[in-house]
Parts: C-alpha cells; sequence; structure tokens
C-alpha cells in the first residue's frame, strides 16, 4: 500500500458557492512531491474543476503562492515531506486578496501597487545607446541586488497585516521595488518617487511587524527596504527605529 | 460578446511581446497598444531564462566571428541576411536594456561582464547573474509603464486570429476571470507566444507554453517553419526536467558518467580540457546537440547513473568554490537543493537531457512578417531564420530584443493603416468561434484531458526525441493523428466560466496536438541528419544536395502538406561542423 496524505483544498466557485468551503482529497505520498505537484495530481486525477495558477514550477515566475497550514508559501517550492508528520496539509487562497475561484486570488491590486512606485530607471538625461553602458561597479550593484529579486509573488501581502486592513497600502513589495530604483547608482528617481513612500499609504503605514521577510521566498527583505525608504523620508527617526527593532545600523 | 477597437495588438508579454510594444509606442506615441497575455507579463517563460543573451562586445571579437558560430552552430541552415543583421544589432538592444536598468554582471571596474557559452568561440554572453532571463523580463515589463499608449489586457487568452478579406482584422479571447468572449479589432497584430517544449514529457518550460500562436497561425494557413529541429537541453534535473543552465559549464563545471569520466571525449569534443579552464566549443563547451546524443550513447551503453528519478550523468562544480558558485550561480544552487535535495557546493547535480526550445516556428520575413498580411510574429514562436537547425544558447534572449523591436516598428508602421474594419463582420466570425469554444467547455465525450496530453508527450519523446529511428517517428505522426480524433471526443467535467482551467488546458492541448503533428510530420520529410534532427538509422548524414532546405508545414484536411523554401546564403557556404581540436584544424570558410 502506497501512503496517502490528506490535502484539504479551499474552493470557491462564484457561480455556484455562497462562500469557500473545503475540499479533502487523498494523495499518494512521496519525497519529491510538492504541494504544487499534488494539486496538479488532483486536477488531473481526482477534480479538475479545481483552478490554481502555475507555470515555471521552479519558483521563478511568483505564479503559484498559496496559504500553506496558515503560512504564505509558493506551492512549487513547497514539499509534503515538510508536513508528513502534522496531519492533513490545508491550502487555501493568499490571505488579504479577495478570491477570485478556489486557490485564485485577485492580485490586480498588487500589481497596480507596483505600477504606482514608478519602477524604471528614471534619468535627467537619457544618454544614447551609442555612448554605451552606464558604469556601475558591482558593489554599487549590491546595495540594490537583493530588492531587485522580487517574483512579484504576493507572498509578504499575504503575510502583512497594514496591508489586510487597508488594500490602498503600497505594501512591502511595491515599496522594496521603488528601493530598487532609489538605490541603483543609475537612477536619479528617488526624489520623484518619494511622493508615494511619503504618502499615507507609503513606508510609513507599515508598523514594522517583519512577518513580510520571514515569509519572502527570494530573500528579498522587503521589511529592510521599507525600513530604508524611513530613513529617506526621515533619517534620524528610522535610524533610531532600525536600531532599536533590529539591534543593529545598516542605514 | 464585448468588442474592442485596437491600433495594434502584442499577443504575449513575454520578452518578445514587451519589447515590440516598447518599439510600438516609440515609434508613434500617438498609436493605441493593446498588450494581451494569458498571464500578468512577469510570469511569462523568459523569466525562467538563466545563462544569458549574446552581443559582442569584447575589443578581439566581431560581428563575424558571432556570424560564424551561429551559422555553423545552425548547421547551415540559418538564412545568412537574417543572421547579419541581428549579429548587428543585439549589442545594441543589450546596452538598452542596461539603460532601462538591467542589472547585467560587471567587472570590477563597472563595466559590463561577458561568460562563455557552448558554441560561440569567443565569450559573449551577457548575463545577470543567472537569471538572467528574470531581470529582462521584469526590467522590460517596469520600462513598459512608463508609455501611457501600452494598455493591458492581463489574464486574457487568446482564442482565433480574425481574418478578413485575406488580411489579419484582429484577434478573439477570453477574459479568463469570467469567461467571457472578446473580440479586439485591429489592423496588425503581433503573435509573440512563446515556444511549445510542452508536447515532451521532460522538458524545461513552463506550464504555460504550449505553441498557442504557432496554432493559431497555423490554423489560419500560414506554414510552421523548420518545426522538425527541436533542442534538448543536455542538462535538465531527472524527473522535473528543470533546467540547469549552460552557464555552469561555462563556468567550469564538467560531465561525468558513473564511472566519473568526463566521457565527451569519445565524442569528438576532446580532448579533455583541464578542470577549472573550460575552454570555447570543447568539451562542455560544445553545442547542445552534440551533448544530449553523447548522453544518450552512455545510457545505452550502461554508463548512465541509475538515480530514483531516472538515468542522469553527473555535473560536477565541487571545483568552482562557494564563493564563485554563490556569486555565479545562486540560483543553480537554489534549484538543486530544492528539486534534487543536492548542495552543489558539496555534491554532483544528477542531469538529464531534456526538451528545451523550438528552433522552428510561424514562417516569417527577415522583417517578422507573416504570409497573413496584418499578421507578425516575434520570439520564441516564429521562425525568422535565424536558429537554422541547432539555436546557439544566449541567442534567443538576444533574438527578443532584436526581432521583437523589428516587429513593433512594423506593426506600428501599418496600424491604422489597413482596411477599415467592419465591426458585424467580424462580430459574426467571434460568434461562430464563440460557440465552437463554448461547445468544447460543455462536451461530455469519453476522453480525458490528461490521458491525451499524457499519451502525446510519451509519444513525442519516443518518436521525435533525441534520436529519431525509423519505426518509431511514423508510429509518432500515427499517435498523434489518433490522439487527435480522441480530442474530438473529449468531455469536460467543469461547466462554469470563471476562471475555469479546464476549458484553457483543453484550448491548449488542441494547440499542442497541433503542433506536435506539425513536428512529427517535418521530422519525417526531412530524411537526413542536421543539427539537432538526428536519424542515425536510416540517415545519418547530412544531405545538403536534397535538404539545405526549409521545411514548410501546411494545415491540411487529414495529413498536413509539406514544401521547402532555400536557405540564404550570402558568404559561409556549408562545411562541416566540428568542435573540439578537429574544429581547430578546420580553416573557417
Ligand atoms: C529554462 C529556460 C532557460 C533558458 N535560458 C536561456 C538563456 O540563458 N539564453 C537564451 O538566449 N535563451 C534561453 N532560453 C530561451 C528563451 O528564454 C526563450 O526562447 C524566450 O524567453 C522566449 O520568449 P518569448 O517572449 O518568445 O516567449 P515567452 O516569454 O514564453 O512569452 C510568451 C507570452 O505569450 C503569452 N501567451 C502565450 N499563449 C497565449 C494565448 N493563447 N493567449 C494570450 N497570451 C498567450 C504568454 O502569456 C506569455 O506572456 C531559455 C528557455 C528556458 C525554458
Ligand atoms: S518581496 Fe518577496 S514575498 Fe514579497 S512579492 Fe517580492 S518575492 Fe514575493
Ligand atoms: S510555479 Fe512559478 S513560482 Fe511556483
Amino acid at each position: 500500500m502506497t501512503d496517502k496524505v490528506t490535502v484539504r483544498v479551499q474552493r470557491y466557485r462564484p457561480e455556484e458557492d455562497a462562500a469557500p468551503w473545503e475540499q479533502s482529497f487523498e494523495v499518494p505520498y512521496s519525497e519529491d512531491l510538492s504541494i504544487l505537484d499534488a494539486l496538479n495530481q488532483i486536477k488531473d486525477q481526482q477534480d479538475p474543476t479545481l483552478s490554481h495558477r502555475w507555470s515555471c514550477r521552479m519558483a521563478i515566475c511568483g505564479s503559484c503562492g498559496v496559504m500553506v497550514n496558515n503560512e504564505p508559501r509558493l506551492a512549487c517550492k513547497t514539499f509534503l515531506r515538510d508536513y508528513r508528520d502534522r496531519g492533513p496539509v490545508q491550502v487555501r487562497a493568499l490571505d488579504n486578496f479577495p478570491i477570485e475561484r478556489d486557490l485564485v486570488s485577485d492580485i490586480s491590486g498588487l500589481v497596480e501597487h507596483l505600477e504606482t512606485v514608478q519602477p524604471w530607471l528614471i534619468r535627467a538625461r537619457e544618454s544614447p545607446v551609442g555612448e554605451g553602458a552606464y558604469l556601475q561597479t558591482p558593489e554599487q550593484m549590491q546595495r540594490y541586488a537583493a530588492f531587485g529579486q522580487c517574483i512579484n509573488c504576493g507572498l509578504c501581502y499575504a503575510a502583512c497585516p497594514q496591508f489586510g486592513r487597508d488594500p490602498a497600502f503600497l505594501g512591502p513589495g511595491a515599496l522594496a521595488l521603488a528601493q530598487r530604483y532609489n538605490l541603483d547608482s543609475r537612477d536619479e528617481g528617488a526624489a520623484q518617487r518619494m511622493q508615494w513612500l511619503n504618502a499615507d499609504v507609503g513606508v510609513w503605514s507599515c508598523t514594522f511587524v517583519g512577518y513580510c521577510s520571514e515569509v519572502c521566498p527570494k530573500d528579498v527583505d522587503p521589511a529592510a527596504a521599507i525600513n530604508r525608504g524611513k530613513v529617506a523620508s526621515d533619517l534620524n527617526y528610522a535610524v533610531n527605529l532600525f536600531n532599536i527593532l533590529r539591534g543593529k545600523d545598516n542605514a | 460578446m464585448n468588442f474592442q477597437q485596437a491600433d495594434m495588438v502584442i499577443v504575449g508579454g513575454g520578452g518578445a511581446g514587451l519589447r515590440a510594444a516598447i518599439a510600438a509606442a516609440e515609434a508613434n506615441p500617438r498609436l493605441d497598444i493593446l498588450l494581451l497575455s494569458k498571464v500578468y507579463p512577469m510570469r511569462s517563460h523568459t523569466v525562467a531564462a538563466e545563462g544569458g543573451c549574446a552581443g559582442v562586445i569584447q575589443p578581439h571579437d566581431s560581428f563575424d566571428a558571432h556570424f560564424d558560430d551561429t551559422v555553423s552552430g545552425g548547421d547551415w541552415l540559418c538564412d545568412q541576411d537574417v543572421v547579419d543583421y541581428f549579429v548587428r544589432h543585439a549589442t545594441e538592444e543589450n546596452l538598452r536594456l542596461e539603460h532601462w536598468g538591467c542589472p547585467w554582471s560587471r567587472k570590477p571596474d563597472g563595466s559590463i561582464n561577458v561568460r562563455a557559452f557552448g558554441g560561440m568561440k569567443i565569450e559573449r554572453t551577457w548575463f545577470a547573474a543567472d537569471k538572467s532571463g528574470f531581470h529582462i523580463l521584469h526590467t522590460l515589463f517596469q520600462t513598459s509603464l512608463k508609455y501611457p499608449s501600452i494598455r493591458r489586457c492581463d489574464e486574457y487568452f487568446c482564442t482565433d486570429l480574425l481574418v478578413e478579406d485575406g488580411a489579419c482584422a484582429g484577434i478573439q479571447a477570453i477574459d479568463m476571470r469570467n469567461g467571457s468572449h472578446t473580440v479586439i479589432a485591429a489592423s496588425a497584430v503581433i503573435l509573440a507566444t512563446g515556444g511549445a517544449a510542452r508536447v515532451y514529457r521532460y522538458n524545461t518550460n513552463g506550464g504555460i507554453v504550449t505553441g498557442d500562436g504557432m496554432a493559431l497561425a497555423y490554423r489560419q494557413g500560414v506554414p510552421l517553419r523548420d518545426m522538425e529541429f527541436v533542442q534538448y537541453h543536455p542538462t535538465g534535473l531527472p524527473g522535473s526536467g528543470i533546467l540547469i543552465t549552460e552557464a555552469a559549464r561555462g563556468e567550469g563545471g564538467v560531465l561525468t558518467n558513473r564511472d566519473g569520466y568526463r566521457y565527451l571525449q569519445d565524442y569528438g569534443l576532446g580532448p579533455e580540457t583541464p578542470l577549472g579552464e573550460p575552454r570555447n566549443k570543447y568539451m562542455e563547451l560544445g553545442p547542445r546537440d552534440r551533448l544530449s546524443q553523447a548522453f544518450w550513447h552512455e545510457a545505452q551503453a550502461g554508463r548512465a547513473l541509475a538515480t530514483r528519478r531516472g538515468e542522469a550523468v553527473n555535473l560536477d562544480l565541487r571545483h568552482l568554490g562557494e564563493a564563485r558558485i554563490n556569486e555565479r550561480l545562486p540560483f543553480i544552487r537554489e534549484l538543486a537543493r530544492t528539486y534534487v535535495n543536492v548542495d552543489a557546493v558539496y555534491e554532483p547535480i544528477p542531469v538529464r537531457p531534456t526538451a528545451h526550445y523550438t528552433m522552428g516556428g510561424i514562417q516569417t520575413d527577415r522583417h517578422t512578417a507573416t504570409a497573413l498580411p496584418g499578421l507578425f510574429a516575434a520570439g520564441e514562436c516564429a521562425s525568422v531564420g535565424l536558429h537554422g537547425a541547432n539555436r546557439l544558447g544566449s541567442n534567443s534572449l538576444a533574438e527578443l530584443g532584436v526581432f521583437g523591436r523589428v516587429a513593433g516598428e512594423q506593426a506600428a508602421a501599418r496600424a491604422g493603416q489597413g482596411p477599415v474594419l467592419d465591426p458585424q463582420r467580424l462580430l459574426a466570425q467571434a460568434e461562430d468561434n464563440a460557440a465552437r469554444l463554448d461547445a468544447l467547455r460543455e462536451s461530455s465525450g469519453s476522453e480525458s484531458l490528461a490521458a491525451i496530453r499524457d499519451a502525446m508527450a510519451r509519444a513525442m519523446e519516443e518518436g521525435a526525441g533525441i534520436f529519431r529511428l525509423p519505426g518509431q517517428l511514423q508510429q509518432t505522426c500515427t499517435a498523434i493523428a489518433e490522439l487527435k480524433e480522441r480530442y474530438r471526443k473529449l468531455g469536460l467535467v467543469d461547466r462554469s466560466r470563471a476562471f475555469n482551467t479546464e476549458w484553457l488546458n483543453a484550448i491548449e492541448l488542441g494547440y499542442l496536438l497541433d503542433v506536435a503533428e506539425a513536428m512529427a510530420h517535418a521530422a519525417l520529410a526531412r530524411q537526413e541528419s542536421r543539427g539537432s534532427h538526428q536519424r542515425p538509422e536510416d540517415f545519418p548524414r547530412r544531405d545538403d544536395a536534397q535538404f539545405l532546405k526549409h521545411s514548410l508545414v501546411y494545415r491540411a484536411a487529414d495529413v498536413p502538406r509539406l514544401d521547402w523554401q532555400d536557405v540564404v546564403i550570402t558568404r559561409s557556404q556549408p562545411a562541416e561542423r566540428h568542435y573540439g581540436d578537429a574544429g581547430q584544424q578546420e580553416a573557417k570558410p
């Protein structure tokens, strides 16, 4: 007999369900099986009406964010082996986003926030391509490198109590993206982006819970990005806060 | 039925589609440009490209050298006028990406760094660590946000091209959120829908890479070209097929068989290069087709490792050391850890060949125009004539920039200039299509989607894989025809409209089957061995007298119709492809 694992999946079909409900499936266990593999197996072999997003299955496209046992995770980078002894695995759509269908969340709000922070290189004068590349040393690149690793998966938004309370809050991912450009030695747009960092919905909304950085699958550390934003918008206050909370000076 | 009008539509938000959108917006800021994609653009599979993007930049390199590597790498099936244009414009596209913020890896002095890549004689592969595609895609997506004239329809699934009076008049799509049908009328349409390697069982491609645009064009009578050429990447993870980039070998990784022996020296790629001194076009840096074929022989001879995820060889990076692995190949370390539980710093990574890239695609001229007026194609879905019988790694990301831009400019020039479109006629066409699609959603036949999909993927691997053996190839053609028959008797369970992925997957399966059919029949018709297309038993040699030609596959009622097109040869006459020492002795033509 093969070993089976129970996966409890949230279902919600707007055309027929008044509210989300839960359906249980048994999936044959194997050590390599990711949550995404399990969902695909369920869809192929047990219930083709299950809908979930996925594509790359290598943790880089950012499609497959779901809550696994109440934690925001990438389904393709989370393995049943790590839940084996903890009873059934529960999978539901990401917290803090409206549900479109089953495990599919409406992430349009997240995408709008990304667009808001003007995430492109801003220069007073754009040099023609013929003049060659802008110089940037590996050390200069290092300053924004981590903030440039964001795959827009939304896990940090699902982890963020402030975004949960107020969907207008730009949130960890978008603020990290703003900092990715602000800290780029080639960029001259920090002043322009400050209106967003400083806005009601910007860095000051953050209550520094820090859970966003914990759940980030790409080590972006959005909480640190937000702190750098606070530093930029109010140097003294932020340095103090940062020191108190982190016990180190990184600014 | 919803109706929208735009000056031009781009189907696909990957590297090619985004680059086209930006080029069009810059060419004519007054155009209303609609960028439509079945996933949010940053989910497109360009995101998964790891290794890098070609472009001549070193002083001792030259356009001619890049041209020679590309043409010989493609086993002389490249259109040389296209290759010329490409090598001359690749670098400026890489620089443009840099000016838009792409974090290309740098030398200590802040200038661009390049790495070695298989089949490239001189280092010319620009890279952003081992996440080049990720950075290119996000840079293009974010830059596209600056242009107010680029409108997006995210999570819209294109189902049909609309054709009136012999010209492309727009497209039809399903709004995935609610399952409604939409017509978008436009006199210029660009297909940038990516590749099709999901027709194979083990592949490096994301679930969305299902050949949609190829099938859409094919169904409108546009020929697919060079479809028999499918590249196997020599180093995918066993089981999943997830890619371990060629850059791992460019940085010095070596391949060994179960005896710890660097077997590539037995396949015309030697002599063995010293550990830590990779040499362009030798051993591990030979071209992909040769490396994948060598694996096949090793496995046949019982010299592969048996792992619980299937047969594999070892990719050994240990001698690079932790610091270099972390700097140059951090994503590879993460992938190996996550998906095969191996830390590349301490253990070799098991790898095997996996289907990776479609050299062929929608036939276009060198200006990206297809045979259907108003329809353009760029990126992996297109066959512009660049890759021939085997693509060199890092040429395809560069292609997205160079020909994405051309497509954007060409479409912009046509936009608003085509015939005046009659909405009523388009809507009538679209209603028929919608009826067909809705009938599919409600279909209640006996056949299962997953069963047909899996049977197709197995058949393609068996008969149209690394080696195409006579009986098996014929069987694959027959199997695909049978599967197309079974597809007609599909039964779906999900009757709803909101984000109904069963329905969308069924439409994708229809696309996949069309593409598989074109691939298998082109492979059958090409009675020679060239580049990635190898028929060692019945036609083991290249045959320039008969087959120095592009294949063209046209859709027809029963079996597809085959035709041939001359290859454009300007200055490099076909010669033998040699690598390793043999390549050194060969005087370059
Ligand atoms: C793992 C991997 C690594 C690679 N590494 C390299 C490398 O290092 N160097 C290199 O040069 N090349 C590499 N390649 C190849 C290269 O990345 C691809 O050829 C290229 O990214 C394809 O880009 P594209 O824009 O044509 O398509 P994609 O990026 O695949 O985009 C296709 C777009 O079309 C949309 N689409 C498709 N069908 C529909 C439809 N029916 N309706 C609406 N929208 C649709 C999709 O949503 C998507 O937005 C790699 C490929 C893979 C798979
Ligand atoms: S910061 Fe991390 S968790 Fe948040 S969207 Fe980006 S990658 Fe995902
Ligand atoms: S499927 Fe792409 S991140 Fe999980």
